[in-house]
């Protein structure tokens, strides 16, 4: 049986392969789009098979290639925390795979396809190497090459300014990000004092015993770098341009996975390679969490554009991602690790979810646009009737992302609550005090999110068609992009009912970061009850709860229809009015106007309404005109001002170039008197 | 003689969905005493549910499934958390199905499809009660488990049967965080059951509508089921109440002696809780939409003083 380790080396290898043998089929495009997105689907199924055997045996497998720099190979190193990022990335990227064969399609024929299935596959390929990596050089050459991927996807529609401008936004704000994580390498390398370039060894770094000072700067290097790559608030700003304009499939990677390597990444210098660290950094990385994901959720509510609101979402998500993170590093801090195993656990669930919910919702946004032309949810209406498949999958999505029962969401934020009501036992006054109150905005968070998808199901795909022309062209989408969706809903509704088993076969990664197992207590009761703690603490059975309201519906329906009724269908009831027309529905911006009035003063809001009366006819208005924007605050508050600094910098510099021939001279002249005065 | 915990299960399922239309009758009924108007009679929801229930349904020529489906869900979600809150004893196969985080997100649930129905036709008052009713769920949710939390802190456990248990064994004594905990739950009930100073049950006035806006347009069994599940819900916040700040008369185990007693404690809470609901309701007039985040924040803003209590004075 081959080992885990060279099966994820043959996922990466066959990418690799793929986007080198691509541009060879670019004139027999009916055979390039399946061969190549089937093979990239079967890629990301030997990297789920293998993280599947890491975490469920908790091996540790470490290779050394024979190339790289000189003094330094890549190094490679697949251990239960790896293992289980590569299911993730192997899931997802199995799932759009399946969904690209149809999805580009739908770009026929007017792109070139070459370049898309280049980069979806080094973009997969650089993910999969980013977890892999074992060495610092190896990581930063597999980051850049993930970073610049996607960059070339997001600018994929190059013709559109918008695409151009995110696409750069994203790729400034990543090599800000990616600059850090390297200090922070350097930090580390620097400290554990091991000679030449063996320092760049993640192995080094494990081993590295650091002052507390240089530990902090090392970890808050890598936590902001981290953080500008998953999008934690406030350095959130290139997600909501980025993520909408690269195509569908590729929103749901980015949205889905890649964003995860962060957490990864968090996880792999705070549990792996520093280990002790005092309480206060969780409560940085718990802060922070809170303020992405209660923000992260707000802005979503306020767009209206389908995409950017579920860009936003990821926001949030990351948020609650972290918020369970911190938790942990907290809890590690205190030496409490059932507890700390607890949060993490909570949180690579979550991570895990949210990879697939997320990637679902994208997927769904993409059949959305692929059959209406259209990210503007005003526009939209009554497409439950048009999309008959797309609709129930979408609706899975959304009730798994608004965490309820018993759907996955439900599942990792339970166990988040869970680590929140364990808090008092922190031998800590204040954190006993202040951290169950974070388990009140994450209970704000998930009511906001229900709220915001209550709103996006309801504005796109009930009530009535608003868009301008007859929906008549629109029609459901094609059965491989169905499937790929069909196989992220099934996924929901088993991490949600099953958590026992995930737990389960997760617990290696508690046991090896945290030194504390969980499926102990959580499985104690077998599959059907999970009981995180102890079972006298909380439990919960996703199988009872699923099978019950089942069984209740069925039973209730089938008694009702034992009497024939008649159902008649008749038009809608306009109160007597004489002509209801669809424009005349609750839209987004309405939907939200409520939750706006209230907690609006966190945006900047900016409402008009004007209205010009008839000269006769005062009540009778001639027309109206309602605007409304909403502006992200951060952007003014921190970016603005530093391109604004930028501008300015330029301009005064640009001073120096006045465009004649005498002056260029002086300054060549000026400079060789003062070389000269200096070598003197 | 000792009853099979699955036999108290099936009991509790039948008392709830038998006795709920009786107790939202007796609510109907003591608010008109009250009010000086002459009662229907407390089997009024009875007969309101048998008549639905023979009716044929109309429907809207756009409703899509998910406006026929909502029905029967949200019955069955609720038929579902009916077994779960412990009403007579906390010996219950189901209870550990959900323990109090789990049963306000069923709750959720219910609330997410009938959102969903109301915006299905396509009227604007679907639209409108759904864009409310959201609103205020999402301020009330962080007031209620902020409120549940607390009785969680205090017997160590968010699973229903151990609150239960560890507050009815412990002696009595007043502790003021829960007496926090207890005013905001019962101003976040209102909120959560529709009811004055948050919602009306009565209107149908297009200006103070919120749930009411969002079935408005259902009928037949349709009504019928949501009407039903309407009133499980009114007795269940009841009944979680009890559970989490006055269990005490909830029996132990199974037998038939303590069991009757439990009946009998809760026909008097439950006659006792209707009543203040209804002085509340009656002495209070419904607030306007925009006045709400003041009383959903101050509901939150005791629950947490709740909490610092707890922390502080226990």
């Amino acid at each position: 049986m081959p080992a885990s380790l060279d099966i994820a080396g043959f996922a990466v290898l066959l990418l690799l392969a793929l986007a080198a043998l691509a541009p060879l089929l670019r004139r027999q495009r009916t055979i390039q789009i399946p061969l190549a997105f089937s093979l990239s689907a079967v890629a990301s199924l030997a990297a789920v098979v293998a993280g599947i055997m890491t975490v469920a045996d908790g091996s540790v497998t470490a290779a050394t290639m024979s190339i790289g720099l000189p003094g330094l190979p890549f190094h490679l190193r697949l251990d239960p925390l790896a293992g289980f990022f590569l299911v993730v990335i192997g899931l997802m990227g199995l799932f759009a795979s399946i969904y690209s064969v149809g999805y580009v399609k739908g770009y026929g024929g007017q792109r070139s396809m070459t370049q898309m299935i280049c980069f979806y596959t080094l973009f997969l390929a650089g993910m999969l190497l980013v977890i892999l990596a074992d060495d610092a050089y190896f990581f930063l050459v597999a980051w850049e090459l993930m970073a610049a991927a996607s960059y070339f996807l997001v600018m994929y529609e190059d013709e559109k300014g918008e695409n151009r401008r995110a696409a750069f936004l994203y790729l400034l704000i990543a090599h800000v990000g990616a600059l850090a994580i390297l200090l922070a390498f350097g930090v580390m390398a620097g400290q554990s004092g091991a000679p030449g370039f063996d320092g760049y060894t993640f192995d080094a770094m494990r081993g590295a015993r650091m002052s507390s000072g240089w530990a902090a700067a090392a970890f808050f290097l890598a936590f902001f770098g981290f953080a500008a790559k998953a999008g934690v608030i406030p350095l959130h700003v290139w997600l909501p341009e980025a993520h909408p304009v690269a195509p569908s499939n590729i929103s749901a990677l980015m949205s889905g996975v890649m964003l995860k390597t962060s957490i990864y990444g968090i996880c792999r210098f705070a549990f792996d390679f520093i280990k002790v660290f005092p309480w206060w950094w969780g409560g940085v990385v718990l802060a922070l969490g809170l303020i992405s994901a209660v923000m992260g959720v707000l802005y979503a509510l306020m767009q209206h554009d389908l995409k950017r609101l579920l860009a936003y979402h990821s926001v949030e998500n990351i948020g609650i991602i972290l918020i369970g993170l911190g938790l942990s590093m907290i809890f590690a801090a205190f030496q409490l690790p059932t507890l700390a195993a607890l949060a993490l656990v909570a949180a690579l669930y979550h991570t895990l979810n949210h990879a697939v919910f997320k990637g679902l919702l994208f997927m769904g946004a993409g059949a959305v646009l692929h059959a209406t032309h259209e990210r503007n949810m005003e526009e939209m209406g009554g497409l439950i009737h048009r999309m008959p498949w797309t609709a129930p999958l979408f609706l899975v999505g959304c009730v798994s992302i608004s965490a309820l029962p018993p759907f996955n969401g439900f599942v990792s934020e339970w166990l988040t609550f869970q680590a929140f009501l364990l808090s008092p036992a922190l031998p800590h006054p204040l954190l006993k005090l202040l951290i169950p109150l974070g388990a009140a905005l994450l209970a704000l968070t998930g009511a906001l999110a229900a709220a915001c998808f209550v709103k996006v199901f309801g504005v796109v795909f009930l009530g009535q068609w608003r868009g301008h022309q007859k929906p008549e062209h629109i029609h459901e989408v094609g059965p491989s992009m169905r499937g790929g969706m069909l196989l992220a809903a099934i996924s929901c509704l088993l991490l949600g009912v099953f958590p026992t088993w995930v737990i389960g076969w997760l617990d290696t990664i508690p046991e090896q970061l945290c030194g504390a197992k969980l499926a102990e207590s959580a499985g104690k009761f077998g599959w059907l009850w999970l009981t995180p703690v102890a079972h006298e603490r909380a439990s919960y059975s996703g199988p009872v709860l699923f099978v019950g309201i089942l069984a209740v519906v069925t039973v209730t329906w089938l008694l009702l229809h034992v009497r024939a009724t008649s159902v008649s269908r008749v038009p809608i009831w306009d109160c007597g009015f004489v002509k209801l027309t669809p424009r005349m529905q609750y839209t987004a911006s309405a939907f939200s106007m409520p939750i706006r009035r209230v907690l609006g003063f966190l945006f900047a809001v900016r409402e008009q309404v004007e209205i010009v009366p008839h000269t006769n006819h005062p009540a009778n208005p001639v027309s109206l005109q309602y605007r409304l924007r909403i502006r992200d605050r951060f952007w003014n508050w921190l970016y603005a001002p530093q391109g604004d600094a930028a501008y300015w910098i330029a301009r005064q510099v640009g001073k120096l170039q006045q465009g004649r021939i005498q002056i260029y001279l002086l300054y060549s002249f000026v400079t060789l008197i003062v070389l000269l005065v200096f070598l003197g | 003689m000792i009853m099979h915990p699955f036999v108290i299960e099936l009991l509790q399922f039948t008392l709830l969905l038998g006795l709920a239309p009786a107790f939202a009758g007796w609510v109907k009924v003591l608010k008109c005493r009250v009010q000086g108007r002459t009662a229907p009679g407390i089997l009024q929801p009875y007969r309101d549910i048998r008549r639905l229930f023979g009716k044929d349904i109309v429907l809207a020529e756009n409703a899509s499934w998910i406006f026929r489906f909502t029905p029967y869900l949200v019955f069955g979600v609720t038929t579902v958390a009916a077994g779960i809150i412990p009403l007579l004893s906390v010996d219950l196969p189901l209870s550990a199905t959900a323990d109090v985080i789990a049963l306000v997100m069923l709750f959720g649930i219910v609330r997410f499809f009938t959102a969903l129905a109301g915006m299905d036709i396509g009227t604007a008052f679907g639209g409108m009660g759904s864009s409310r009713e959201m609103m205020i769920a999402s301020l009330a949710e962080p007031a209620m488990l902020m409120a549940v939390f607390t009785v969680s802190l205090a017997s160590n456990s968010t699973s229903l049967t151990q609150m239960v248990s560890v507050m009815a064994h412990s002696a009595f004594v007043i502790r003021p965080s829960l007496a926090f905990a207890l005013a905001a739950f019962i101003m976040v009930a209102l909120a959560e059951t529709g009811r004055i100073p948050v919602d009306n049950p009565a209107t149908h006035l297009e200006l103070t509508m919120i749930h009411e806006a969002m079935i408005l347009e259902y009928s037949g069994r349709h009504l019928a089921l949501i009407e039903w599940a309407g009133m499980m819900k009114l007795t269940l916040f009841f009944a979680l109440g009890i559970a989490a700040f006055s269990p005490w008369g909830i029996s132990s185990g199974g037998d038939i002696g303590s069991l009757a007693l439990a009946f009998g404690s809760l026909v008097v809470k439950l006659t006792i809780g209707a009543l203040i609901m209804v002085l509340i309701e009656t002495g209070m007039a419904k607030m306007r939409l925009f006045r709400l985040p003041e009383y959903l924040g101050g509901a939150f803003l005791l629950a947490t003083l709740g909490m610092i209590a707890f922390f502080i004075l226990e």
